[in-house]
């Protein structure tokens, strides 16, 4: 039981911090920049694509996610200097239409370039085993996705709440007009908050590319579950978007695992099997709308 | 009177187009990006390779493959029959790998009096009360290879077995085909279609203990499966059993040598010793570089079936009735040996028992282990009033 208990909570922990890091760029250019970002997880895609073929390349999984990260980088500047520095301007419906304009095109692209079958990237080879801790086993691999994903959690509660840079950045996302009164370079800023946001996609991207699958379409529907974050967090909070991503990642793993089973003690097998399945996927939206009944601005609104 | 003029010419035109066509139009809408792309690239490339062995004919006639992707969306694929269908008139439809989209397009097809040669699903529902004049299966009833499994884990006298599958139709035909052949005790664990990242399943698993798994996950759900039951440290507690489709060339591809001593069931084996199954491996790998699996066999047959039927119709199309009885006459030669329809127009046929490991080049490969059912129907053909 202890077993069971535990690894469902390390695969919700693993989980919700690879949701944190998409939802992190994704809740500040939105915070702060007021841009809703759809191709936030084409970036997500890209950034997994390239590390895969970074990685077959050079023939080593952490070469191949360096490089396949400083590459999503360039690309985000890039799209930033280009592309979104004329949206921010712009209303809400005009950023959808360019960002979704920017999803198609992103896989296409990748579909031209890759082909539509999925890449392979696997883990390293040490890591693709199980580890055991006292007669508990659980996957090296999905281990050093938490490590991770805390160390980046860790770094960015350093950035933004110890560094100046970080002040610049809250204030941006409390109040952007006075910001820009203040004499600070909210252009470099907003860059930099883009560039930095495109490469933990790459990083969340090219980590669960050996779990998953590098694929076609592999931003999309993780795009609908960190916007679910940042509304439950609270748009433009790093802090919310921790807390948001973790509970998204516990109930959506606690509910696949232990819903089914509950629902086979009280219902039939057939109803409870049909059941089932259908109730853990819907779980996090159920809860969505529950937290936001209570708190509109989410958990922890940046704009007070 | 221009109607009556109109009508009596279209009329004419009738009667007129019952003579031989000019050439074969094939629809074949499949899974060919995502996770699941893998089947239908083999489906395509072993029916293409056929068309390409019989000269590009099928029956004599000219062959015109329509290739579509459904990107596994029943949607897509229903725009993509339509548009085949209307606009372009094909002759046949081959090609969907996906239970669930099967059922989608079916009606469209039959309503249309066109004949579908299925070269992968076969879902339990057209083997038996919906089962159509229009529909053939060229492969198997869905059940088949997991009641296959089923025999073989009865029989090595596991008493506790978890069932992992998607929650789809082709996923409810696995465990009932599992279960009409393995009575010990079960635990069904019914997954999203499409998924990939299986932790909180394999906790449970761990948690149940059960002694033996038999997971239906097709495609790149099979491949991240297997790999991460590997990862997990699972392997040295429980052991695995599949069908066909979680055990064939493009998982082995991707997993590798930890799917070694796997057992499976499959109704086609790249091993088999028949004339028209070693030319097919030889020239399905000189083409493409790499083993067939079931999947490219069954739409090598389907092609073969075809190309069998035009030929006894002697290219007339248009007798439905005369093309049905061609059909279910079978007069090819399959790469699996021999076969015939059943009632419902699916395979009477036997089934084996297949093993991983490796071959004499050193490659991970399936080993054919013996025969698990001698000439074996599915289970629904009672129900199936065939018109």
């Amino acid at each position: 039981m202890t077993q069971l208990f535990l690894e469902q909570a390390l695969n919700g922990l693993q989980f919700g911090l690879m949701l944190f890091l998409l939802a992190a760029g994704l809740t500040l250019v939105f915070g702060i920049m007021d841009c809703i970002n759809l191709a936030h997880g084409s970036l997500y895609m890209v950034g997994a694509y390239f590390v895969a073929a970074a990685a077959q390349a050079a023939d080593s999984f952490w070469l191949g996610l360096g490089v396949g990260i400083a590459g999503t980088a360039v690309l985000g500047l890039l799209l930033e200097l280009s592309l979104f520095r004329q949206l921010y301007r712009r209303d809400h419906l005009a950023q959808v239409l360019a960002t979704f304009a920017l999803i198609l095109i992103a896989n296409e692209t990748v579909r031209l370039v890759w082909g539509p079958a999925p890449l392979l990237l696997n883990p390293p080879e040490a890591l693709a085993g199980p580890v055991e801790i006292a007669g508990f086993f659980y996957p090296a691999y999905r281990l050093v996705i938490i490590a991770f994903g805390l160390a980046v959690a860790g770094l960015l509660y350093l950035l933004v709440a110890k560094s100046r840079v970080g002040m610049w950045v809250r204030a941006g996302a409390s109040n952007r007009e006075m910001t820009e009164a203040l004499g600070i370079n909210v252009r470099g800023l907003f860059t930099a908050v883009f560039v930095f946001g495109a490469a933990l996609c790459a990083l969340a991207g090219g980590l669960l590319g050996p779990l998953l699958a590098v694929q076609v379409g592999m931003g999309e529907s993780v795009l609908i579950l960190a916007f679910v974050v940042i509304i439950i967090g609270g748009i433009g909070s790093i802090r919310g978007a921790l807390v948001g991503a973790l509970i998204v990642g516990t109930v959506d793993t606690l509910g696949r695992a232990l819903l089914p089973t509950l629902l086979r003690a009280l219902l039939p097998a057939d109803a409870a099997s049909t059941l089932g399945p259908a109730l853990a996927s819907i779980l996090i939206y159920l809860l969505m709308a529950g937290i936001l009944f209570f708190k509109p601005q989410g958990l922890f609104p940046a704009r007070a | 009177m221009p109607t009556r003029l109109t009508v009596l010419a279209a009329a004419l035109m009738l009667a007129g187009s019952v003579h031989a066509a000019d050439k074969v139009k094939v629809g074949f809408v499949s899974t060919l990006s995502g996770p699941g792309a893998g089947l239908g690239v083999d489906i395509r490339d072993g029916f293409n390779l056929a068309v390409k062995q019989l000269n590009g004919k099928l029956g004599g006639l000219p062959a015109e493959v329509l290739i579509a992707d459904d990107q596994q969306s029943p949607d897509v694929a229903k725009q993509a029959t339509d548009k085949l269908l209307k606009r372009d008139k094909v002759d046949f439809m081959t090609g969907v790998v996906f239970s669930n989209i099967m059922l989608a397009v079916g009606p469209a097809v039959f309503q249309n009096q066109t004949f579908y040669i299925s070269a992968n699903a076969g879902p339990s529902q057209y083997a038996g009360e919906q089962c159509n004049p229009f529909f053939f299966n060229v492969a198997w009833q869905n059940d088949n290879l997991h009641e296959a499994v089923g025999k073989v884990v009865q029989d090595k006298g596991f008493k506790n077995v978890m069932i992992v599958t998607p929650n789809y139709p082709g996923g409810k035909d696995a465990v009932s085909g599992f279960k009409r052949y393995y009575k010990g005790q079960t635990e069904e664990m019914y997954t999203k279609l499409g998924q990939l990242d299986y932790a909180a399943e394999l906790a449970q698993i761990r948690a149940a203990k059960p002694d033996a798994l038999f997971f239906f996950l097709p495609g790149g759900m099979g491949i991240n499966f297997v790999k991460q039951f590997v990862a997990s440290g699972l392997s040295q507690q429980t052991q695995l059993f599949a069908p066909g489709f979680s055990a064939d060339e493009d998982v082995i591809k991707a997993v590798g040598a930890p799917m070694m001593g796997m057992f499976n069931s499959s109704h086609w084996a790249h091993d088999m010793d028949n004339a028209e199954n070693k030319r097919f491996v030889a020239e399905f790998e000189k083409e493409y570089k790499r083993l067939p699996s079931l999947y490219a066999s069954q739409g090598y047959d389907a092609a073969l079936m075809m190309d069998a039927a035009v030929r006894d119709v002697k290219g007339n199309l248009d007798d439905k009735k005369a093309l049905q009885k061609a059909l279910e006459a079978k007069r090819f030669k399959s790469v699996r040996g021999d076969f015939k329809f059943n009632s419902n127009h699916y395979p009477v046929q036997n089934y084996y028992l297949r093993a991983i490991g490796k071959d004499a080049q050193g490659r991970v490969t399936n080993k054919t282990m013996g025969t698990i059912f001698t000439n074996h129907a599915d289970a629904y053909a009672a129900q199936c009033k065939m018109k």
